[in-house]
């Protein structure tokens, strides 16, 4: 039994909309276990996103903890969780947020400023992250020169760059082409499995979620498991 | 014309959109309200201190000093001259008196009404034809003073901008008290910043003797000065400058009001630039977040010309709102302000009206068109140049 | 800074926009420089002033000369340690229009009077033994090219000769330079005796008097003193110190500090509008960048820096530029106005202060923008994108 990375216990998340409150979790209890890769399905205001939020640090449950690697975060203020999430989380979304001012390798080094590394040393990291996703090539150019699945690969490299325990991926593939979006879910496949990273991934996708380990069906603020196949 | 109907379609268009625009439009429209503001106010002092030095000079006075004298304050002349001036040619008689006044004048020290600070005013001793060499004088309130008595007649400009020089006040000056019995209007001329008295009681309380420094004659026209500076100059008794009025004045104003348009021009134009900065700011920003609407007015066939006239039309638009801004502003807070500045030619204070003119204002309207031709021609260059395919894409 | 490449990237996003920006910037700070220069000029006569110098004039007029025979009585007041006159004479020379002062004076009091100004000693005693003579300053020797040995005939616009002629003719014997990094040395010095002789008319009266008073008399008391002897004469008398005498005769002028600062007021005002405007634009396009910096790890607090990081460079850039420039055209301008308004300089507090001007709008020009981005709320950002 591998250890475990994360865990949520007795998690509510309520939003005010206006007059009314809207109950999005509803008293949930996960344990994610180290190097896992789930994936995450569920109908749209499912609260699935909002997970992933939660695990993030991103947001704080109404109720209950969020418990990832040593720390509390549930528990952590706005700051702390900003130091936090920056050595301990990447995050890959579906419209891939690469700044359009950055040259890809750039982009990738950006999280690295805010450690102590020297220029040299970030250079040298994000080369790395780069090579791991295949784009050693094209690293001084810049989003607008890239495909959708070249800018996805700088968003995941960017997401690796400083070792994250966790990586949190929203729809990663919804803005991808068939063939591109099995190339890239095929790259966190190997993150999972030869590079061991905790992999969390929200989609709607039934066949992306067959690369993951296992699925968890989101539904009115509840989960379920779903075995792998 | 298809093409002036799709022009004005297109405007409209832009400006019923405006309010989504409103922040980067504002600017635009404030910027051009600050540059004709600035303009406003500095060429207003300008035309003022213009109009109050200028409006003095008449064609058909004469004013005469002593050779050399750059102002009447430099110059001298006595008694006897005065009297060959007089009896010269080319001067205009009544009967067999000449229409002439010679006058001297001392400066004296008066508290401005707006902070108590010192100013110094002319004090000027006049004959009794002093109100005949002069266009357009009369006496506005309480009467001229008696000849011999120490009784002064205050311009109107002085009364306003300095204290104490009300009707039925008295004032000293060193020694000796005076009674103020009258108020003169002399059209805004720089004569209303001076205080009037008979000549021969101020050589008095001044101790001048019988000198005068100058004399003012009225002319039988426009053309006899010549006659008069050939006699004067051919007779040895006398060594004079004989200038009409309108150039006496014309050099003396020339200095400060030089200075104000040195200093204004530039200065106005510097802003202007900076306006046309801001115009383009703007409107640049508003093509681009026009730029989905521009691509389908495109593809629905109106032609580049109707946008890119309609872009400039909206700068222009915007400009002008902004100009009238300006320009408003400017005549509410200057028009009439009145001030008072060193006239280096006689050492005393000119007190001016600033004169927000409707010339004036035409003038910062036009600045403003500029402003906003130049503002929106190149945005509108961009504008209509949009290739249509890559301005639907960023739907 | 490590962030400062990001920060430049950043600023440079929308090229046009930028640039104009920086232009708007560069516009309002040149203008200021010239402005502060102008006003630099006009309070030039205050600072070059010593505060134990003081000047007698007549109580209402400048231009009213005072009796000679007041110098003695000066002299005797309690308090003076020495005393000089000087006069306006009002010539010029060549040309009409391009005056430069002359002033009849005594030779060894005056530059007694005045330690700042140098000058060989055998020059003063050629000048002191020639009534004829006169000295110059460096200033006005070079522009004219005139030197020691000239003869320079001034024309009278003021004081006719007793013979009747207007030409007063000197001898240049010396040339004198000064301490003081705001005096002015384009003037004429000449001896008041020559001046009196010749004269036609005035005799007996001198243009203001200037004393010392002694190390540790209180100028006031002494000013009020002097005052006090001639009250209720017919030259009623006014002392000030030099600085004070300077103010009020810029003053006449009117209140030039004031218009400066209206102007430059509005000037500031628009140009707030046009980069506060420019910043947030800059945010709002931004919006989910800014949201994808918080979740990378970046704090609240560091992106409201690097807005205002970006606000304060695009300050910097635009205002240094200004400032130079605006500092070669003060220089050619001082060259051309020099005898019209001497002293135009863009000082060292005059440039500190557009510097802090500069940091400070560049904060107020991007506060609001970079407090919202402050303030984003990672989520809805996202979402909204």
């Amino acid at each position: 039994m591998s250890e475990v990375l994360a865990t949520l216990t007795g998690v509510s998340k309520t939003y005010q909309k206006g007059k009314e409150s809207v109950e999005v979790l509803h008293n949930l209890d996960i344990e994610i276990p180290k190097g896992d890769f789930i994936a995450i399905m569920g109908p749209s205001g499912s609260g699935k996103t909002t997970l992933l939020n939660l695990l993030g640090g991103l947001d704080k449950p109404t109720s209950g903890t969020v418990r990832v690697g040593d720390a509390e975060i549930s528990s952590m203020s706005n700051n702390q969780l900003s130091r936090w999430r920056s050595t301990n989380i990447g995050f890959i979304f579906q419209f891939y947020n690469l700044l359009p001012v950055l040259t890809a390798q750039k982009n990738v080094e950006l999280p690295l400023l805010l450690t102590n590394f020297g220029s040299a040393e970030r250079a040298h990291r994000a080369g790395i992250a780069l090579e791991i996703v295949g784009l050693e090539g094209r690293t001084d150019h810049y989003p607008r020169e890239l495909s959708g699945g070249q800018e996805q690969r700088v968003a995941i490299a960017r997401a690796i760059v400083s070792d994250p325990m966790l990586l949190l991926c929203d729809e990663p593939t919804g803005d991808l082409d068939r063939e591109t979006a099995a190339e890239i879910l095929g790259l966190l496949q190997i993150l999972n499995r030869e590079h061991g990273k905790t992999i969390v991934m929200v989609t709607h996708d039934a066949q992306a979620a067959e690369f993951a380990n296992r699925t968890m069906i989101c539904d009115k603020g509840t989960l379920e498991h779903q075995e792998a196949v | 014309m298809i093409t002036i109907k799709q022009i004005i379609a297109v405007t409209l268009l832009n400006l019923r959109n405006l309010p989504q625009r409103f922040a980067s439009s504002a600017v635009a429209v404030v910027g051009v309200a600050a540059v004709v503001l600035v303009f406003a106010a500095v060429l207003s002092m300008a035309a003022g201190l213009e109009r109050t030095m200028l409006s003095a000079g008449s064609d058909n006075t004469a004013v005469i000093m002593r050779s050399g004298a750059t102002s009447e304050l430099n110059s001298g002349l006595s008694n006897e001259q005065t009297l060959i001036i007089g009896n010269a040619p080319g001067v205009l008689k009544d009967g067999d008196n000449a229409i002439m006044s010679a006058e001297l004048y001392v400066i004296t020290d008066v508290k401005k009404l707006s902070n108590q600070t010192d100013a110094n005013v002319p004090f000027r001793g006049v004959q009794a034809g002093a109100f005949e060499v002069r266009d357009n004088i009369r006496i506005s309130d309480g009467r001229m003073f008696e000849p011999g008595k120490n009784e002064i007649v205050v311009g109107r400009a002085a009364q306003q901008e300095f204290m104490g020089l009300n009707v039925g006040d008295t004032i000293r000056f060193g020694q000796t008290e005076w009674s103020i019995v009258g108020t003169f209007d002399a059209g805004g001329s720089v004569s209303e910043s001076e205080l009037w008295t008979d000549v021969r009681v101020l050589q008095n309380a001044y101790r001048r003797g019988n000198s005068f420094q100058s004399v003012r004659v009225r002319l039988e026209s426009p053309d006899s000065i010549e006659t008069l500076r050939q006699a004067l100059d051919d007779d040895p008794r006398i060594d004079p400058d004989v200038m009409s009025e309108r150039d006496y004045y014309s050099s003396q104003s020339q200095g400060l009001v030089q200075f104000i348009k040195l200093i204004g021009y530039p200065l106005t134009i510097l802003m202007a630039i900076g306006a046309v900065f801001g115009a383009l700011n703007s409107m640049y920003s508003s093509v681009s977040v026009r730029g989905k609407e521009i691509a389908t007015l495109r593809a629905l066939g109106f032609g580049p010309m109707a946008v890119l006239f309609s872009t400039v039309i909206e700068s222009v638009l915007l400009a002008l709102v902004g100009g009238l801004l300006g320009g408003l502003l400017a005549y509410l807070a200057f028009n009439g302000f009145t001030a008072s500045t060193l006239n280096g030619q006689s050492f005393s204070q000119v007190v001016f009206d600033f004169a927000v003119t409707p010339e004036l204002l035409m003038q910062g309207m036009k600045a403003a068109l500029v402003i906003g031709v130049i503002g929106g021609f190149f945005p509108a260059i961009r504008a209509a140049r949009l290739p249509v395919a890559q301005a639907l894409r960023e739907l | 800074m490590k962030y400062f490449g990001f920060i430049w990237r950043n600023v440079w996003r929308k090229k046009i926009r930028t640039s104009l920006t920086m232009l708007s910037v560069f516009v309002a700070f040149l203008l200021f420089a010239l402005l502060s220069a102008i006003g630099y000029a006009f309070k030039s006569g205050e600072d070059a002033a010593d505060a134990e110098r003081l000047i007698v004039i007549d109580k209402i007029t400048l231009i009213n000369p005072l009796p000679f025979a007041y110098k003695n009585r000066i002299a005797a007041t309690e308090g003076v340690h020495s005393v000089t006159h000087a006069s306006w004479f009002g010539g010029y020379y060549q040309d009409p229009r391009s005056q430069f002062p002359q002033f009849p004076t005594e030779p060894y009091e005056y530059f007694a009077m005045y330690p700042e100004l140098n000058m060989p000693e055998y020059q003063l005693d050629a000048w002191a033994r020639n009534r004829q003579g006169a000295v110059i300053g460096r200033e006005l020797a070079e522009q004219y090219s005139l030197k020691v040995g000239d003869r320079i005939p001034i024309q009278a616009t003021i004081w006719t000769k007793a013979d009747g002629g207007r030409t007063w003719e000197f001898d240049i014997e010396g040339i004198f330079e000064t301490d003081d990094p705001r005096g002015s040395t384009a003037y004429l010095l000449f001896q008041y005796d020559y001046f009196e002789e010749a004269r036609a008319f005035g005799k007996g009266t001198v243009g203001w008097y200037i004393l010392r008073v002694k190390p540790g008399a209180d100028p006031v008391q002494v000013a009020n003193a002097i005052d006090l002897q001639f009250a209720n004469s017919p030259n009623e008398t006014e002392t000030s110190t030099e600085a004070a005498f300077a103010q009020s005769f810029a003053k006449q002028f009117g209140n030039i500090a004031m218009i400066v600062s209206l102007i430059l007021g509005a000037v500031f005002f628009t140009l707030l509008l046009v980069s506060g405007n420019t910043m947030s634009q800059s945010v709002r396009e931004r919006i989910s960048e800014l949201a994808v910096l918080k979740t990378l790890g970046f704090s609240d607090r560091s992106v409201l820096g690097i807005v205002l990081a970006e606000s304060i460079v695009i300050m910097l850039i635009g205002g240094l530029l200004g400032l130079g420039v605006g500092w070669v055209l003060v220089q050619g301008a001082a060259k051309a106005m020099g005898t019209f308004l001497p002293g135009m300089f863009l000082s060292p507090t005059a440039t500190i202060t557009a510097i802090a001007i500069m940091i400070g709008a560049g904060i107020a020009a991007g506060i609001f923008p970079a407090v919202k981005a402050m303030r984003l709320s990672i989520i809805d950002a996202l979402a909204r994108a």
